[in-house]
């Protein structure tokens, strides 16, 4: 699995794109911290271009490296190696090379701009992790999308489809909930929704850190108190473990099954 | 000639007869009561260093108490500390600390009860109770005191400079924090308060109800468990005051409920749950304020009629303006709004395009206060956007017709 890992690794290491992404982030921290030299501010602005943009990269990049390396994968699958590690191998290696272009490119701007000086490294490094983790879920996700779908062309469309419903569509559901039971006492049921989403989950998690929090009210404080406390950053780390870990045991039940 | 001549010789024999009563530890007079009880009107007692361990003292003669530094009067947790009953008297330099608490009686560290044309200056009062407490006196001045105390809830500690039923009281360069509410005005008229910092008090920094004709300025009010709050009062004047960080869910940086005739300029709300709250405010005029990275700017609950808010700068509000009610002839005019994105063809400083401040998402949360939840989530931002290009549930004659381009104040 090393080996592969190593290997998909190293070719999207060498590949346009990852510098791209890398170079993108690179530029947009730059600028960001070029216009307002406030670290603290470029945090929160930050926020919303991550959770925008690591879902969709991730996705993107997903779909896109399994089809593109299916030949070769192919190849490989012909060789006595175990197909979960070819595919882990490769699962892991576009996550973590996609990681490593946002954490360079974020963190070397800041860390020029002064990051350790100022009191935003908490919040910076939270916004990094949980930039991570939206990488490492979208790959798995995108990646079962592909396993399951033979056509290159549907497969993109469900990708593009998943990332939409879950950074905008499941929102406007939500928020049409919200609105149509406003009689119900709806703090439980936010909660739980929020967990639902890791995109939703990651924005709440950061806002709370940036203390929008009171603004919340009632709902603010009962989600203060879930979020804010130790106990409670430690369920929602482990719901977006959770949220890691599922779509990779789904991908190795539908590999064992698949005919290539 | 004879007569003048004499009257003047009475007066100086009078005025010469002005003593000093010196009190000391080891002195012949050593405690305060003793001297009090020696003293007549005009003289002055001077306290030495050292610790002085007397509460309940009955100041009820037009005298100047003062000491040096080192000077501690120590009320043993026991009842109020001075309590003064007479006219034209003035206290200065002296710490006073440990006043007793009690749930049915307001022990103060100084407490002044009708009397007029005083001074506490210098005063420094610590683990107090209530902290200089002034009831139905006029003409008084509370100058460059520090109040500080460690209260922990609102049920058993105190004021800070508490004034109630009084009038033409000046309240100048104190710093107060770590009580209840840091200055507290009830029926207190004709009054001037500048200059202080309130900060760390666990209900408000500023608190003042049925106060009418006063005026505010040069204050600092920091993180206040609930910012502050002015109820029922007419003709209010507060500018270049600073509102700063009072942020918690039920916090404001300035509520105002049941206001009429007010100007409210100059001033600085800076990170506040909300800047300003307003509920039932009639004819106030908002000119020149800052409004920097709130949660709201303004949150306009409702009767609010004759509302001004001209030449404000809202910088950076997570939201503008909610409104839950009609707008009615409340009037927003060349305000600068770091959000507005319309151009400005002619260049005259002024937007071509209205800006409308209430934004979708500030009308659904005002509707569904969870909702709030979905703050800067993609979703929210398209149906702002949306409702920007066509608005359909916004009111739609609540609008900056001429929204500035550049910001206005450069108090930041």
């Amino acid at each position: 699995m090393l080996k592969i890992l190593k290997y998909s690794f190293y070719d999207l290491m060498r590949s346009r794109w990852s510098y791209v992404y890398f170079l993108f982030y690179l530029l947009l921290g730059f600028v960001l911290l070029f216009l307002n030299n406030d670290v603290n501010k470029a945090v929160i602005t930050l926020m919303n271009i991550i959770i925008v943009l690591t879902p969709l990269i991730g996705t993107i990049f997903g779909v896109m490296y399994y089809y593109n390396s299916k030949e070769f994968t192919e190849l490989l699958l012909a060789q006595p190696i175990n197909r979960k590690k070819i595919f882990m191998g490769q699962y892991v290696g576009i996550s973590l090379s996609l990681t490593l272009s946002l954490v360079l490119g974020l963190g070397i701007p800041f860390i020029l701009y002064g990051l350790f000086k100022s009191t935003a490294i908490f919040n910076f490094t939270l916004l990094l992790i949980v930039g991570s983790f939206l990488n490492f879920i979208f790959v798995a996700l995108s990646y079962n999308i592909a396993l399951s779908t033979e056509n290159k062309i549907k497969g993109f469309g469900y990708a593009i489809l998943m990332w939409l419903f879950l950074a905008v569509i499941y929102d406007g559901v939500f928020l049409i909930s919200l609105v149509m039971f406003d009689e119900y006492p709806l703090d439980k049921f936010s909660l739980i929704a929020t967990m639902l989403n890791p995109i939703d989950l990651s924005r709440i998690l950061i806002l709370l850190k940036l203390d929008i929090s009171a603004l919340l009210g009632y709902t603010g404080a009962v989600f203060r108190k879930f979020f804010g406390t130790n106990f409670g950053m430690l369920i929602s780390m482990s719901i977006l473990v959770l949220w890691v870990i599922f779509p990779i045991f789904r991908m190795n039940r539908k590999l064992k099954r698949k005919d290539f | 000639m004879n007569k003048i001549s004499l009257l003047l010789f009475l007066f100086t024999i009078s005025f010469s007869q002005a003593k000093q009563i010196e009190v000391c530890n080891t002195c012949e007079i050593s405690t305060i009561k003793k001297a009090i009880e020696l003293a007549e009107n005009g003289d002055e007692i001077f306290i030495k260093k050292g610790v002085y361990k007397e509460n309940d003292i009955e100041v009820n003669k037009e005298i100047t108490i003062y000491g040096e530094e080192g000077t501690i009067l120590d009320g043993t947790n026991n009842g109020s500390v001075l309590h003064v009953t007479a006219n034209n008297f003035a206290i200065k330099n002296i710490k006073i600390i440990n006043v007793g608490v009690s749930y049915t009686k307001d022990f103060a560290a100084i407490k002044v009860v009708r009397c007029e044309n005083f001074t506490i200056e210098n005063v420094v009062l610590d683990q107090i109770f209530f902290g200089i407490l002034i009831e139905k006196s006029h003409y008084g001045k509370i100058l460059n005191n520090t109040l500080s105390s460690t209260a922990k809830d609102e049920a058993n500690s105190g004021n800070g400079i508490h004034i109630w039923h009084s009038s033409n009281m000046e309240v100048e360069g104190n710093e107060v924090f770590g009580m209840r509410d840091g200055i507290y005005f009830e029926f207190v008229t004709e009054s001037k308060i500048h200059n202080n910092l309130s900060h760390d008090n666990i209900r408000y920094g500023l608190h003042f109800m049925f106060s009418n004709n006063d005026t505010y300025y040069n204050n600092e009010f920091k993180n206040n468990g609930a910012g502050v709050a002015v109820m029922f009062s007419k003709f209010i004047t507060m500018y270049q005051n600073k509102f700063l960080h009072n942020w918690g869910s039920a916090s404001y940086g300035l509520l105002l409920k049941e206001i009429y005739d007010t100007q409210i300029y100059n001033n600085l709300f800076q990170e506040n749950t909300i800047g300003i709250k307003g509920e039932g405010c009639t004819r106030i005029n908002y000119k020149n304020n800052t409004f920097l990275r709130n949660g709201w700017a303004i949150k306009i609950a409702g009767a609010c009629y004759t509302n001004i808010f001209e030449n404000n700068d809202f910088m950076h509000n997570s939201l503008d303006l909610a409104y839950n009610t009609k707008v009615n002839d409340n009037r927003f005019e060349n305000n600068y709004w770091s959000e507005y994105t319309g151009y400005d063809l002619d260049n005259d400083g002024i937007g071509d395009v209205p800006y409308r401040p209430v934004k979708l998402f500030s009308y659904v949360v005002n509707k569904t206060p969870e909702a709030l939840v979905l703050l800067r989530s993609l979703f929210v931002d398209i149906i702002n956007f949306s409702e920007k290009v066509s608005p359909v549930f916004t009111p739609n004659d609540l609008m900056d017709k001429n929204p500035k381009m550049k910001k206005n104040n450069d108090s930041i």
